[in-house]
Formats: structure tokens, sequence, C-alpha cells
């Protein structure tokens, strides 16, 4: 038995004595859906804000073309994907199998940096079209300040999950983790998937050229 | 592998291709009939619905966690929405009612 599951045995045997819990989670998993729900609304008034902005420009650009989209549509298969390989490590810590769990985040992290290295191409793409924060060739300069900063800090997320499924997927092999800490970041990883099907469809479908 | 978890993962794969197919359609239906918002924002939450229930296993839950969760997180939503009637006003740039 790993020290993770001892310490978590003990905290059982503590709570055994107390209430029952009226989620009947872990309280990690609770924070985690407590940030998750808190980020939800960051993200929604983010999306809501670049509407905003949107609505009330009377020249918004529709600037992204065919390949652009086409791009989009392999990002979301591949963080789609993603989810399921995060299911997968899931499933192989449930079943204490430590080496396949580690395998399944590894890969999902892989995922993860083949998802930012594509958005990052697609940043270069608009950036190398003179699209700045404040300035783009072709209509409102607001432009690249609502896309860069709704697909920015969605990018920021997918970073901060690769970096969590590897410390995460590494400790729990090392038995430094418990099966639960790779479910509360294959949550955290499902939720940065959940955000992405809006952002593509807000982001890149109502601005394709047409 | 028990007959329950080999259910579980069927269902996981169903749902895994029902949310790549939405995004196709998200896709298709943009280029035919045009990214009207109402559409996509449909297609998008059926998608997040998908995810949050089987993916994120919030069908599993107490029905206390969903009930913690999910009313407040649209609460939220929805009360942000009370922006949009300023934004149409700044693009015809009326002045605001005295």
């Amino acid at each position: 038995m790993s020290e993770a599951d001892l310490t978590l045995e003990q905290s059982a045997g503590v709570a055994a004595v107390m209430e029952e819990s009226p989620f009947s989670i872990p309280s990690s998993k609770l924070v985690m859906w407590l940030f998750i729900i808190s980020d939800a609304c960051t993200f929604g008034a983010l999306l809501i804000a670049y509407g905003y902005i949107r609505n009330s420009a009377a020249d918004w650009p529709l600037v992204f073309k065919s390949t652009s989209i086409w791009n989009a549509l392999l990002m979301t298969f591949i963080l789609v994907s993603t989810s399921l390989t995060v299911l997968f490590a899931v499933k192989a810590s449930q079943a204490d199998d430590r080496q396949a769990a580690f395998r399944w985040t590894m890969v999902t992290a892989a995922g993860g940096i083949l998802f930012a290295a594509l958005h990052i191409r697609e940043w270069m793409s608009l950036i190398g079209q003179g699209v700045r924060l404040f300035q783009n060739p072709w209509g409102s300069p607001m432009f690249g300040a609502a896309f860069f900063s709704v697909t920015g800090l969605h990018m920021a997320h997918v970073l901060a999950g690769v970096v969590a499924l590897v410390v995460v997927g590494s400790g729990y092999k090392a038995g430094r983790y418990a099966s639960v800490h790779i479910e509360i970041w294959a949550l955290y990883w499902h939720f940065v998937d959940l955000v992405w099907m809006f952002v593509v469809p807000l982001i890149y479908l109502l601005n394709m050229k047409r | 592998m028990s007959a329950n978890n080999t259910n579980s993962m069927r269902t996981t794969y169903i749902v895994y291709g029902v949310i790549l197919a939405i995004a196709v359609i998200q896709v298709v239906v943009a280029i035919t009939m045009g990214p009207s918002l109402g559409r996509m924002l449909i297609l998008a939450a059926i998608q997040a619905y998908l995810a949050g229930m089987f993916f994120m296993h919030l069908r599993d839950e107490k029905s206390n966690l969903r009930l913690a969760l999910i009313p407040a997180t649209l609460f939220v939503l929805v009360m942000m929405n009370m922006v949009w009637a300023d934004s149409f006003r700044l693009i015809s740039m009326k002045p605001f009612a005295k």
C-alpha cells in the first residue's frame, strides 16, 4: 500500500466518526468542482465580454478561412480524444494498475502538448497576417484582443493541465498520490475540453470568412 | 472486466462519438446554413451536457452535488447576459434614455 493510500485511509478513519458529507465525495474533489464552477464563470464572463465587443463593433472582421476551421476541428478531435484517454487513466488507477494509469496520463499530456502546438501555429499564422492585440488589417481593432485573450486563457489552462497530469501521473506511479488524485485532475481536463466546445463555435465559426 | 464496467465503457465510446459528430455537424451547419449564434450555442450546450454527465460523471454523483453546482453556475452565467442591451445601444450610438 502506498504512502498516499495510507494517508487517505487515516483520513477515512477520522472521517468515520464525523457526519457524512452531503455530497458523498472527498473534500479534494469538491474543491475541484468549486474551482470548475468558478472557472466556468470566468470563461463565461470573457466570452460575453467578447460578444459585447463584437456586437457593438460595426466593422467586426470575419477572418477565419477554411484552413483555420479544419485546424480547429482537428484540435477538437485531439482534445475530445484526450478526454477519453484520461478516462482510461482513471479506470486503470481505480483498478490499481499504476503502469497503465501512468501511461494513459502521459498520452493525455502528449495530446495536450499537440493541441497547444496546433494552437500556437494558428496564432503565428494570424500574427503573420498582421493581427496584434489592438490592431489588424481588416476592421475593428478589438478583434485581436478578443481572440488572443479567450484562446490564450484556454491555452494556459491546457498547459497547466499538462503540467498537473505529468506531476500527478508520475507521482501516482511512484506511490506519492492515490487514484483519487488522478480522478480530480481528469475532472479538470474534461472541463478544459468542455470550454473548448464553446470556444470553437463562438470564436472560430461565428468569425468564419463567407 | 465486469459486465457493468463493459457497459460503462461502451456508453463512454458512444458519447465520445456523438460529441465528435456534433463538432462536425457544427462546422457543416456553419458552412451551409451560416453560423447563427442560436444554432451554435444549442449544439455546444448538447456537447457540454454530454461531457459533464458522462465524462465528468455528474450523472453518477448524488443529486445534492448536481443541485449545488449546476443551478448556481447557470444563474451566474444567465445574469451576465444583462450587458447585451448596452452593446446594442453602442452599435447605434444611442444616448441613454433620460
